[in-house]
């Protein structure tokens, strides 16, 4: 199975250093959730995992290759991104960008076989969206386009997938439908996650990032204590579990006196 | 619970249909193209007898017939005029569209065209510039010549102003593309200005809203060629252009370097734009409407748009230049005249029609 395992990463933009030194391990078929601030620079370190953006130092690798080493095409043969914005300027069909998803597997001129449209098919399906396939993407609520770029990375097979703030504008029903799919998907997962309730009720690991560096990580249980969520994300946390099961659950709360100053 | 679901909106499936358009499509508009080559030798103001082209035609390619049956006038109009013509007004009909396909991927903005680059300016600069100064180092394609450095000095220019860090960006592209071509329009006119006779004049302007009348037998091997590279590379890479349109992030995920592709694609557009408008002047719309009806009609996969596009492309320009030469009998209009009025009513049409579209602008 398929290991994904981030040594001493730093990345900088225009110069400026957004990651410094993370390292983060998501073991074959773990679900891995990144948690931090705005501005901690999940987006960033997950943009260089889909490679998006380059390494200034450090190394990624998938089983032991590393994606900045190979072909671009092979890396995306390996992981398969999620990212947090797709544009619909143009006219593309349901379809047609879930089977953007076999781009990777493609050679130059290489027509569409039957394998391909059963695997986009099945990829659609598979993400509740079979019904979608002849609508217009930009058509779409915002739900439904997240349902079809996820069967765009079905569609790409990969083991490992990475899928930055994927809940982001959808309502309670549909983040646990896309979070239940992605889970069940059974592939190596590294999710950058805002809802640390979400992150915690989906999250086999959490990794907790701060300015560009891992704060702490660990399984939910452990690393979710009202310490870590004062300091990290300057606010009040009262931590309790869901009905029902040992899952932590959070409920925040704002501090009278004002968020507290990172140091 | 099904039933308490509201049913989808009313929107027109597009996946399957598209297929089946397209070889629809591929088919109406090679026969257009066809009819048109057609049209364009038989009409003119030498009256040959269809019969009598047909022969001409056959002798010249097969050297079956006899050529005592025509006069040599009508062989020169049939077969060193009006068929090049035709075919060089085919060429460069395609090759702007294939150009103004390759742009809005390039650009990601389904709104633009060559023009946009700067490319067009550059090349009337050139031309200009060799017209007015009355000098001819290259002799006949001097014209030519100048146009084609310019376009690549433009793109040269656009080039080193847009990228940064490595990439070009669509939107700095864009504006650069835009000051470039503000900046070069303001020195045609001057140069323009500085025509002393009227001669010279009339044949910058003829140059500059598009011409084919400068096609001859020898004129088309190079836009044949540069057409034929362009649109094989373009196939090559029809999948990494698709996935160029959601934004260099998701083209990333899905293993296409956009930075890489893109400067690629500059590079091939300057080549065919360059080419195009050295041959004929700068003939506008094309590059902007024939894409974008093959759009509305196969969608935005390049696959499918990239054939339909070149062939409406070269479609529409050799029926554009028969209006050309033929509406205001015996004067001639310039082509690029004839798309802007053609043109123009289009894009407003289409402005207004993706308006209301979910697609926005």
């Amino acid at each position: 199975m398929t290991t994904l395992k981030l040594h001493d990463v730093h990345i900088s933009i225009g110069g400026t250093p957004i990651v410094a030194g993370v390292d983060l391990t998501a073991a074959s078929g773990r679900r891995v959730g990144v948690v931090g601030p705005n501005g901690s620079g999940k987006s960033t370190l997950l943009r260089a995992v889909y490679r998006h953006l380059p390494l200034a130092r450090g190394s990624i690798t998938v089983d032991g290759q590393d994606v900045w080493r190979l072909t671009p095409r092979r890396a995306a043969q390996l992981v398969a991104a999620l990212p947090q914005e797709t544009r619909s300027d143009f006219d593309v069909t349901a379809w047609e960008m879930a089977a953007m998803g076999r781009t990777p597997h493609k050679r130059p001129f290489a027509p569409d076989t039957a394998e391909d449209t059963a695997i986009v098919t099945g990829a659609l399906a598979h993400a509740g969206v079979g019904h979608l396939a002849h609508r217009r993407f930009a058509s779409l609520s915002g739900g439904e386009k997240q349902r079809v770029l996820l069967a765009r990375a079905f569609a790409q097979q990969a083991p490992v997938l990475v899928l930055d703030e994927p809940t982001n504008h959808l309502d309670v029903r549909h983040q646990f439908e896309l979070l239940d799919l992605i889970s069940a998907a059974g592939t190596t997962v590294v999710a950058a996650l805002h809802d640390l309730n979400l992150a915690a009720t989906y999250c086999d690991d959490l990794y907790v990032l701060a300015e560009g560096r891992v704060v702490a990580h660990g399984p939910p249980r452990d690393l979710l204590t009202p310490e870590l969520i004062r300091t990290v994300f300057g606010v009040d946390a009262h931590v309790t579990t869901r009905p029902g099961d040992d899952t932590p659950y959070l409920i925040l709360i704002p501090r009278p006196e004002g968020p507290v100053t990172r140091p | 619970m099904t039933a308490l679901k509201p049913g989808p909106l009313p929107v027109k499936p597009a996946h399957r249909s598209r297929r089946s358009v397209t070889w629809a499509a591929c088919a109406v508009l090679t026969g257009v193209l066809v009819i048109g080559l057609a049209a364009s030798v038989l009409l003119g103001t030498v009256d040959v007898p269809t019969g009598t082209v047909a022969r001409i035609i056959v002798w010249h390619l097969t050297g079956h017939g006899d050529p005592a049956a025509w006069t040599v006038s009508q062989d020169t109009v049939v077969w060193n005029l009006r068929l090049p013509r035709a075919l060089l007004a085919a060429l460069v009909g395609a090759g702007l569209a294939v150009s103004g396909t390759a742009t809005q991927a390039l650009v990601r903005n389904p709104l633009a065209d060559p023009y946009v680059l700067g490319l067009t300016y550059g090349a009337a600069v050139g031309a200009v510039a060799v017209m007015v100064a009355g000098y001819a180092p290259f002799g006949g394609i001097s014209t030519g010549v100048a146009a084609f450095l310019g376009a690549l000095g433009a793109f040269a220019v656009v080039y080193t102003l847009a990228r940064t860090g490595g990439t070009l960006a669509p939107l700095r592209l864009i504006l650069s593309g835009m000051a470039v071509t503000y900046a070069l329009s303001g020195v045609t006119s001057f140069l323009v200005l500085q025509a002393d006779d009227p001669g010279t004049t009339h044949s910058v302007l003829f140059w500059l809203f598009g011409s084919l009348a400068e096609a001859n037998w020898a004129a088309l091997g190079l836009p044949a060629a540069v057409l034929a590279v362009t649109m094989i590379a373009l196939f090559a890479q029809a999948r990494p252009l698709n996935t160029l349109l959601l934004g260099d992030e998701s083209a990333a995920g899905l293993g296409i370097p956009a930075a890489r592709l893109r400067r690629h694609l500059f590079l091939l557009v300057a080549l065919l734009t360059g080419v195009m408008v050295a041959l004929a002047g700068g003939i506008g719309f094309i590059g902007l409407i024939v894409p974008h009806a093959a759009r509305l009609l196969v969608g935005s996969d390049h696959r499918r748009l990239l054939p339909v596009a070149t062939l409406a492309g070269a479609g529409f320009l050799v029926l554009v230049d028969i209006a050309a030469r033929t509406a205001l009998h015996p004067q001639e209009l310039p082509v690029g005249v004839v798309t802007s009025v053609i043109g123009a009513p289009l894009f407003l049409w289409l402005v207004h029609t993706r308006a209301r579209d979910t697609t926005g602008l």
